[in-house]
C-alpha cells in the first residue's frame, strides 16, 4: 500500500522503500515508534485491566494436572488437598473429597416408573442439595417433563409447570437425568477424553480436564449436560461437604457436569439421591449384574420404554409403565 | 543466510509501519476495534461465559458461528490454487499468493473463535495432540484440530517461501512448493468437511444429521470465499500498482456463479426434505423458516439471506450486467451476507431449537459478545491487510534484498 511509485505524488518520501528500510533509525522515525509503541502498551494496559475482576486466581498445579486416568493415587492426594484448600478459599467449608472407585462385578442402571410419578420434583432438589449444584445462575441434572395424555411428544410438553397440587389432571410426568449411555455421543464427541464411561456404566466428567467447549451438549440427545458459565455460587448452608472428586464436589467455572448416579452414594452401597427422595416409589435403582436385582426383574416383566431408542445410544436408565 | 533473513525481519517490521495516510488510518482504526473486543474478552475470560447470551439450552452462539463460516473463507483460497497450479491458468498465478494470505489470516481468525468460546481456555493444552489426550480419530473436534493446525502450518510454510524467495530475487524451487501446494489443496477442503462433520455427526440433533451439510459447507464456501477475493482483489488493485488481470477476476466471477446456483438449489433440496413429509424431525427447520409455536427470532433474518442470494444470482446470470465489475461486485456483497447469514446464525443457533426434550429458548448475543466478535474479524482482516502490504512490494520488485557490499545509505 505504499504511495511512492505514484510520480510525484507524495514529495514527503521520494526514497524508495528499500533505501527506508535499510537506512539507520532517524530521530523522525524514532519518535514515530515512539509513539506507535506508547498508543499500544496504553491500549494493551486498558485492554487488560478487567483482568483485576478475574473470580479465580489461576494456579499452576491446576494447569499442569493431567488427566485422572493418569494420576497415581500419591498425585490425587496432592490434587485433593489442593481442592480441599481452593473450596475453603472460596466457600469457606471444610469438604471431605474422596476418589472412590468402581467395585468389581458391579453395573448399575435405573428404571423409572412413569405409571407412579406424580411430578413432585423432590429429585430436582434432593439432587441440587446433594450434589453441590450452583443456585445462581441455577442447575439442574433432572428436568421433569409434564406430558399431555395420549404422546410422548416432548414438544408439547411444559418443562416450567407449577399448578396448586402435582398431579395435574390429564397430565403424566417424565423426569429425564443422564442415562449414562452405553454408546454415549458426549463420550464420542469429547476432543480430549474429559469425559467418559467407567466400568460400572457411570459415565463421569473429569472437571479439571474438561476445557469448555461443550461439543457434548451438543451431542446429548438427553439434553442432560450441564455447564457452568459462571463460577458456581451456593449459600453456605446448603453446600453437602461430603465430595466426590467425579461426583459431587463444587466444580469449577467453565466445565461440563452432569448426573452421574450419585457416585459419591451408589459407590458406597447407598441409593442415589433422587431413588431415595421418591415419595411414590417411582424409582428403582441397582446393579443389574448381582442376582434377583429389580432393574432386570422390570426389563424382563414390565412393558419397558427406552427414550430415542432409534438413536442406538443404549442407555442405563428405562421408563416402564405401571400403576 | 541466516543473517540475511534476520535483516529480512527487520525491514519487514520497519515496511510494517510506513505507507499511505488511508493505510495508517485504516490499520489505526482495526487496531482500535481489536482492542475494544479484547477488552471485552479480559472481562469474559474474569467473569465466565455468563457475560454470553449462551444458555444450556443453547450452548453455540456467535461464536462459533463466525468459526463455521470463516473456516469457508479459509477453504476457499484453495480455489484459486487449482486453476492456477493445475491447469497452468498465467492469470491467476498473480493472484494465488494474495488468497493463500487470505487463508492464513482466516485459520487465525478461526483458532481465535474457537478460544474465546471455551470455558477453560487455560487449559488450551489438553486440545495439542502430544502434549495432551487426544480423541482422535473418534472425536470430530479432535479432527478438526489437526487439519486447522495443519492448514495453517502448510499456508504459512508455502508463502513464507514464495514471498522469501521472492524477495531474494531468486527463482522459487518448484520441489521445495509445489507438492505442498498440491497437498493444501486436498486439506482445504477437509477443513470444512471436517468442520460440517462436527455437525453432521450428532444423531441427537436431526436438523444437522443430514448428508447435504457437507456438501452444503462446500458450496457456501466458494461462493463467499472468491467472492470477498473478487472484492478485495479490486481494492488492492485501486490502491497499489499490483497487476491483477481482468481475466482473473472474470474467472472468480464464474467460480461464484457456479457455487451460488449450486448452493441455492441445496437450500431448495433441504427445503423440500424438511417440509414435504413434515415430521418432528423438522422442528428446528420450521424454527428457522416459519417460526415454532410463536418463537420467531430467526425467521425475518433466513428469507432476508435467500432473497439477496437469489438477487445476486440473477445480477450473475444476466449478461448485460457481466460487462461492468461494479453489479458484480453488489452481487458479492450480497451474497456474502446472505451465506454469512444462513451458515452462520441460521445453521448453527437453529440446531439448538428446540432442545432435545422439546424446549424453546431462543438466543440473543450480548453487547460484550458482538464487540468480540466486531474484534476478531477486525484483527482477522487487519492481519490481511498487513501481509497484503508486505507481499505487493515483495511481489512487484520494489521491495528486494540488497547483498550487503552494495548497500547504500540513504541521502
Amino acid at each position: 500500500m505504499s504511495d511512492e511509485n505514484k510520480d510525484g505524488k507524495n514529495q514527503r518520501e521520494p526514497r524508495s522503500l528499500e533505501d527506508i528500510t535499510y537506512a539507520p533509525l532517524t530521530r523522525r522515525s524514532f519518535l514515530k515508534a515512539g509513539l506507535v509503541a506508547t498508543a499500544l502498551t496504553t491500549g494493551g494496559a486498558v485492554t487488560l485491566s478487567p483482568i483485576k475482576e478475574l473470580d479465580q486466581p489461576l494456579s499452576i498445579d491446576e494447569f499442569l494436572q493431567k488427566h485422572y486416568e493418569e494420576l497415581t493415587p500419591q498425585h490425587m492426594e496432592r490434587i485433593i488437598s489442593r481442592i480441599k484448600r481452593e473450596i475453603k478459599r472460596d466457600y469457606k467449608i471444610d469438604a471431605d473429597i474422596s476418589d472412590t472407585k468402581p467395585t468389581p462385578g458391579v453395573e448399575f442402571a435405573y428404571a423409572l416408573n412413569i405409571g407412579r410419578c406424580i411430578g413432585c420434583r423432590r429429585c430436582v432438589y434432593a439432587c441440587m442439595d446433594e450434589n453441590n449444584q450452583s443456585r445462581d445462575p441455577e442447575i439442574q441434572y433432572i428436568r421433569v417433563l409434564e406430558m399431555e395424555k395420549g404422546s410422548m411428544n416432548f414438544e408439547t410438553s411444559n418443562h416450567y409447570y407449577d399448578p396448586e397440587t402435582v398431579p395435574a389432571k390429564n397430565k403424566f410426568y417424565v423426569p429425564v437425568q443422564c442415562h449414562q449411555c452405553d454408546n454415549a455421543p458426549c463420550v464420542k464427541a469429547c476432543p480430549i477424553k474429559a469425559t467418559w464411561q467407567e466400568p460400572d456404566g457411570i459415565v463421569v466428567v473429569d472437571y479439571n480436564w474438561c476445557i469448555g467447549c461443550r461439543y457434548c451438549l451438543a451431542a446429548c440427545p438427553y439434553w442432560a449436560r450441564r455447564f457452568n458459565f459462571a463460577k458456581p455460587k451456593i449459600p453456605k448452608k446448603d453446600i453437602n461437604p461430603k465430595m466426590d472428586y467425579l461426583g459431587n464436589r463444587i466444580r469449577p467455572r467453565g466445565v461440563a457436569e452432569k448426573c452421574t448416579f450419585c457416585i459419591q452414594r451408589t459407590r458406597n452401597g447407598k441409593l442415589p439421591a433422587c431413588a431415595e427422595v421418591c415419595p411414590t416409589g417411582s424409582r428403582i435403582f441397582g446393579n443389574i449384574l448381582e442376582k434377583g436385582n429389580p432393574i432386570s426383574y422390570i426389563l424382563e416383566n414390565k412393558r419397558v420404554y427406552v427414550m430415542k431408542e432409534e438413536l442406538q445410544t443404549f442407555p442405563r436408565f428405562y421408563y416402564f409403565f405401571e400403576k | 543466510m541466516i543473517r540475511d533473513f534476520i535483516i529480512f525481519q527487520w525491514r519487514i517490521y520497519r515496511l510494517s509501519f510506513i505507507g499511505s495516510k488511508l493505510f495508517y488510518t485504516w490499520m489505526s482504526f482495526l487496531t482500535f476495534l481489536t482492542f475494544v473486543g479484547a477488552y471485552c474478552y479480559v472481562r469474559q475470560f474474569s467473569h465466565g461465559l455468563v457475560l454470553t447470551g449462551m444458555t444450556d439450552q443453547v450452548s453455540w452462539g456467535l461464536y462459533i458461528a463466525n468459526f463455521t463460516f470463516i473456516v469457508g473463507l479459509a477453504a476457499a483460497a484453495v480455489m484459486l490454487v487449482i486453476p492456477a497450479y493445475v491447469y497452468h491458468n498465467k492469470d491467476l498465478h498473480d493472484v494465488v499468493i494474495l488468497g493463500e494470505l487470505l487463508a492464513i489470516a482466516a485459520i487465525i481468525m478461526c483458532l481465535l473463535f474457537v478460544n474465546v468460546d471455551l470455558g477453560r481456555p487455560d487449559r488450551f493444552w489438553h486440545l495439542l495432540p502430544p502434549l495432551g489426550k487426544f480423541n482422535f480419530p473418534v472425536s470430530m473436534l479432535s479432527w478438526d484440530v489437526v487439519v486447522l493446525l495443519g492448514y495453517l502450518v502448510l499456508n504459512v510454510y508455502i508463502c513464507g517461501y514464495l514471498l522469501y524467495i521472492h524477495y531474494l530475487g531468486t527463482k522459487p524451487n518448484p520441489l521445495v512448493y509445489i507438492p505442498f501446494v498440491f497437498i493444501a489443496i486436498f486439506w482445504a477442503i477437509s477443513i470444512h468437511t471436517v468442520t460440517a462433520f462436527l455437525y453432521v455427526g450428532l444423531s441427537g440433533r436431526p436438523f444437522w444429521n443430514a448428508a447435504i451439510v457437507a456438501p452444503r459447507f462446500i458450496g457456501s464456501a466458494f461462493t463467499a470465499g472468491p467472492g470477498f477475493m473478487f472484492i478485495t482483489f479490486q481494492i488492492i488493485r485501486r490502491l497499489s500498482n499490483y497487476k491483477i488481470s481482468d481475466e482473473a477476476l472474470r474467472l472468480l466471477r464464474q467460480i461464484i456463479t457456479v457455487s451460488l446456483m449450486i448452493n441455492l438449489f441445496m437450500v431448495g433440496c433441504e427445503v423440500f426434505k424438511e417440509f414435504y413429509a413434515e415430521s418432528a424431525h423438522s422442528s428446528s427447520a420450521r424454527y428457522l423458516f416459519f417460526g415454532l409455536h410463536g418463537h420467531n427470532t430467526l425467521v425475518p433474518f433466513i428469507w432476508f439471506a435467500i432473497f439477496i442470494e437469489s438477487i445476486a444470482a440473477i445480477i450473475f446470470l444476466v449478461p448485460r450486467l457481466a460487462g461492468k465489475f461494479v453489479y458484480s461486485n453488489v452481487a458479492c456483497f450480497l451474497s456474502i451476507i446472505g451465506i454469512w447469514i444462513e451458515k452462520g446464525p441460521g445453521m448453527v443457533v437453529s440446531g439448538f431449537v428446540p432442545t432435545p426434550l422439546g424446549e424453546i429458548v431462543e438466543y440473543f448475543p450480548t453487547l460484550e459478545e458482538a464487540l468480540i466478535c466486531i474484534g476478531i474479524w477486525s484483527l482477522g482482516i487487519l492481519i490481511y491487510s498487513w501481509l497484503v502490504h508486505l507481499a505487493i512490494p515483495i511481489l512487484s520488485g520494489t521491495f528486494r534484498h540488497k547483498p550487503l557490499k552494495s548497500q547504500t545509505i540513504a541521502e
